[in-house]
């Protein structure tokens, strides 16, 4: 099947207008008739259910956790961008979309950014009239801070709990449609099937996590709004609970998956303590607005603070090595995130990092904390002079920005981080790969669709700080509710899909089957022994720095521990129950072939670009020595996999990406 | 600090018809570093490797913010420590040899699912009955600057909205009362200028789901504010009570 993106024709700017003035509508008394199914209640799936459900669609939503509120957009931190220019500093949808372009390094869809663009202004308008508490100026209007690889200031927040306000919000909203019964939600249910009729999606197959008992549920419609896929790695910033299952199932039905290997290793995250670590701590890149990145110049100097002997305070200017502000001048501690990790990991593999496990470098306040103060102190007419009231005044300031994240590294670490710097090291926190999809979002088989970070879509191999929450907002509130309007339109006379029908029964049947292997099975390990055991191979071979060999045992050993695993896996209990370890048995089966297909994906891409760094590709000479080489010749495409069975047999489809409106350069930040 | 050993003293209750007992676990070579649920994946994957049931308990971000995590620690809501979720609890908080008792929230309103796990869909009805603003999010609105708030305004707004929904405030109060979590919400709209239009449908409808729900009168003790991982305000139920006086004269 040859792919088609969809993408309307005619000039960028007014491509989605004109496009969504020629769309098939459906009337307000037939939608009535029409079920829509969602998966997930984070900022893409809540925000489409509640906005489905407005327009008059019966919703079925569903979530594993025991709220839709749990959801884990809730835990994104620092911001949501929007091109509102309220700065007056150059901001416009130009410039985010150009941003968001270069920031992916040159590998999404021109066309959906733009879009993304567009209606991010719309997304802020929408949460203040819900009552979202964005932070605001004396003035009364909205706040705005700076994020990684941009040069205005368009990122709004709720202090450190952005996410939090803005899922809160869709959350709010799908309670109004809940309460008038348009959204029929389905709490600690998790879906394991895509059920397919005539070949179209007409429903999914659930457990009940409670009861235990398999469900089948049907719509004209399947929405997947699922998260992505950065447990694989089993350690990463991601809840527990966050999976690939609804995904993958997808994919096993006809859904090619995207650009698998477009992982985000985020730079400031609170480093791993020991081997009962069970997730990692993401501290968010708004804090690079004021803190400044550094390790000890000096092999002395490192040697002495891993004993013990040397406090890093102790350590004077002249003897810091702030590498990020050496390397890249123009954009210093706010590059993106992909070059702020492989620089925190060069300092670390040269063996200047900071703890006793040698993988963490500092992020520093101490001089934003003297600017703060200052700045106060002269607001009210203090004494410039008197240090430790400047420290004061600057600490106060530090803590009305970034209060809850300091007070989150100091219960974890057990160190102050307004008085010494804190440790930080980059780990997996995002996914830009995912479900391939067409301009209307809708995946390659028709009636599924698939939104925020579960798609591959907007953010090409690397996405920027705060856009995350822009993007699950834009699908969930904007884009989905009109393109899925143009698929249902055919759906108007269908009348209500029957749950009777063979197919729905073959699922059913397909996942009582597996779920009774995991119960009756008499392995010898836990579902967690293979997990941990696939995130070491991952993180090793498939991390932040790849090469063909690692990537070629990588495919080996994934291969060989999921055969193992389904031999040896031990699942205590029964189905018909709450049974944790029979959900967890599930994911982590669907994490051991997507992991196989990651590293595969990641070495069929012999370039590096974004997320994704190819030793065997990198600028040989000139100012940009060492930095990541992009192939645009031959890998300007999204590769697109079609499940063939085992994921050694997956088959690529390219998405060939056509660049009319940005020129194609090296991504420089120097 | 060296690694610990404990004796954990956990509620086991095999659903929510099974009347439920304490049960004794020992752990050993504790890190003072884990987190306090990174200690029971600890008793989990040793129960399970003795053939054993794993104790199940609600847990998802693990890093204080979703809410899913509850437990009932040596008495009290999430433990030891203070404006901490028991995901952010830390081991260093207790000592080698100690006794830990681990219990589910309880309260009428939140039955227990199954050991740890207790049923909060209560808290979601009372949100259903009021705890939004009516507008549609599809449509076009008007400019998000068109209506300054006052910062001080916004600020408590946002403090208020800080609640994560977890249920510490009725497991910790004797009445098991609601009211610090409807106040929190409550107090978020009342505060902002958007939220004006529906204030009186607003309180009065979900305080009447509240006691639809089961939950007990506010008589003010103030335990809740002190257990509230998020340092939740008081001052949110005396609002809420404010709310509810204006709108009961209203009619």
């Amino acid at each position: 099947m040859a792919l088609d993106s969809k993408t309307p024709k005619g000039p960028i700017a007014d491509k989605w207008t004109n496009y969504k003035n020629h769309i098939d509508l459906v009337n307000p008394a037939n939608k009535r008739n029409i079920d829509v199914i969602v998966v997930g209640t984070g900022l893409a799936g809540g925000s489409a259910a509640a906005t489905l459900a407005e327009l008059g669609y019966n919703v079925k939503a569903f979530c594993f956790q025991d709220s839709p509120r749990r959801a884990h957009s809730i835990a994104a931190q620092g911001g949501i961008n929007a091109a509102k220019n309220y700065q007056g500093d150059g901001d416009s949808t130009y410039r985010l979309f150009y941003d968001t372009v270069k920031g992916g390094d040159y590998r999404s869809r021109e066309a959906n950014v733009y879009r993304l663009a567009e209606v991010s202004a719309n997304i802020i308008d929408q949460c203040v009239a819900q009552g979202v508490p964005f932070a605001r100026e004396y003035g009364g209007l909205l706040d705005n801070r700076s994020f990684g690889g941009v040069l205005v200031s368009r990122t709004f927040y709720a202090a450190g709990q952005t996410g939090q306000q803005l899922l809160l919000g869709a959350y709010s909203a799908m309670n109004r449609q809940i309460g008038r019964g348009k959204i029929k939600m389905y709490n600690r249910h998790e879906m394991l099937d895509v059920v397919k009729v005539d070949g179209k999606a007409r429903g999914i197959i659930t457990r009940n996590l409670i009861t235990g008992e398999i469900e089948r549920h049907s719509a004209h419609a399947v929405v997947l709004g699922s998260g992505g896929y950065g447990n694989v790695f089993f350690l990463s910033t991601n809840a527990m609970g966050s999976n690939v299952t609804a995904g993958w199932k997808a994919h096993k039905r006809g859904a090619y998956f995207a650009n698998p290997c477009y992982t985000q290793i985020h730079p400031t995250c609170i480093p791993v303590s020991g081997d009962h670590q069970s997730k990692l701590t993401l501290m968010s890149e708004s804090l690079r607005n004021d803190g400044r990145i550094w390790v000890p110049k000096n092999m002395d100097d490192v040697k002495a603070i891993r004993d013990g002997k040397l406090k890093p305070t102790a350590i004077a200017e002249e003897n810091r090595d702030y590498y990020l502000e050496r390397r890249y001048p123009a954009f210093g501690n706010l590059v993106p995130r992909d070059v702020a990790s492989r620089a925190a990991k060069e300092r670390c593999d040269a063996g200047y990092g900071v703890n006793a496990t040698g993988e963490a470098v500092y992020l520093d306040f101490a001089s934003a904390i003297t600017r703060y103060g200052k700045e106060q102190a002269t607001i009210k007419g203090l004494d410039l002079n008197d240090a430790a009231l400047i420290k004061k005044l600057g600490q106060e300031v530090v803590k009305n920005k970034y209060g809850n994240l300091f007070q989150m590294y100091e219960k974890i670490v057990d160190q102050d981080p307004y008085n010494t710097p804190m440790m930080i090291y980059p780990a997996v926190h995002y996914t830009m790969g995912g479900v391939w999809v067409d301009y209307n979002l809708m995946t390659t088989v028709p009636g599924l669709y698939c939104i925020g970070e579960a798609n591959f879509s907007d953010h090409g191999a690397n996405r920027l700080g705060a856009s995350a929450l822009m993007q699950g907002l834009a699908d969930g509130y904007f884009v989905l509710p009109y393109t899925i309007g143009d698929y249902l339109s055919d759906d108007i006379r269908t009348g209500p899909i029957s749950t009777d029908s063979k197919e729905f029964e073959e699922a059913e049947n397909e996942v009582k089957k597996t779920l009774n292997f995991f119960i009756t099975n008499e392995g010898k390990h836990s579902v967690d022994y293979f997990h941990k055991r696939l995130g070491k191979i991952m993180w090793n071979k498939v991390g932040m720095s790849r090469n063909v060999k690692g990537l070629t045992e990588a495919i080996t050993e994934i291969k060989e521990l999921r055969e193992q695993f389904w031999k040896e896996v031990k699942v205590p209990g029964s189905s018909d129950e709450y049974n944790e370890e029979l959900a967890k048995a599930g994911r982590v089966a669907d994490f051991l072939e997507l992991g196989e297909l990651f590293a595969k994906d990641a070495l069929n891409r012999e370039e590096s670009c974004g997320g994704h760094f190819r030793e065997d590709s990198v600028e040989l000479d000139g100012e940009q020595k060492g930095e990541a080489l992009r192939n645009d010749k031959d890998f300007a495409y999204v590769s697109a996999w079609e499940y063939k069975g085992e994921p050694s047999d997956a088959v690529l489809h390219k998405e060939e990406l056509e660049f009319n409106d940005i020129e194609l350069k090296q991504r420089s930040y120097k | 600090m060296g690694s610990m050993n404990l004796t954990l003293k956990i509620w086991r209750q095999k659903n929510a018809n099974d009347k439920g007992k304490m049960v004794d676990y020992k752990v050993n070579d504790i890190s003072p570093d884990m987190s306090f649920l990174e200690m029971l994946d600890v008793l989990n994957e040793q129960l399970i490797n003795n053939g054993d049931e794993p104790v199940a308990f609600d847990h998802d971000c693990r890093e204080g913010i979703c809410g899913m995590c509850s437990l009932y620690i040596n008495g009290e809501a999430h433990g030891p420590d203070r404006e901490v979720t028991t995901c952010q609890l830390h081991m260093r908080m207790f000592k080698d040899g100690d006794t830990i008792f681990i219990e589910p929230f309880r309260a009428k309103a939140f039955p227990v699912v199954k050991d740890l796990i207790v049923d909060r869909s209560s808290f979601d009805r009372i949100q259903h009955a009021g705890g939004f603003i009516s507008v549609n999010t599809s449509g076009n609105t008007i400019d998000a600057n068109a209506t300054p708030v006052n910062k001080a305004d916004a600020d408590k707004a946002f403090e208020a909205a800080t609640c994560i929904g977890c249920g510490a405030c009725v497991a910790t109060c004797k009445n098991s009362s609601a009211m610090l979590f409807v106040g929190a919400k409550v107090s978020q709209f009342a505060l902002l200028p958007q939220g004006q239009v529906e204030a009186t449908d607003r309180v009065l409808n979900m305080v009447k789901q509240m006691d639809e729900e089961g939950f007990g009168n506010c008589t003010n003790t103030g335990a809740c504010e002190v257990e509230c991982p998020k340092g939740i305000s008081l001052e949110n139920i005396a609002r809420m009570n404010t709310e509810f006086l204006k709108a009961s004269l209203k009619g």
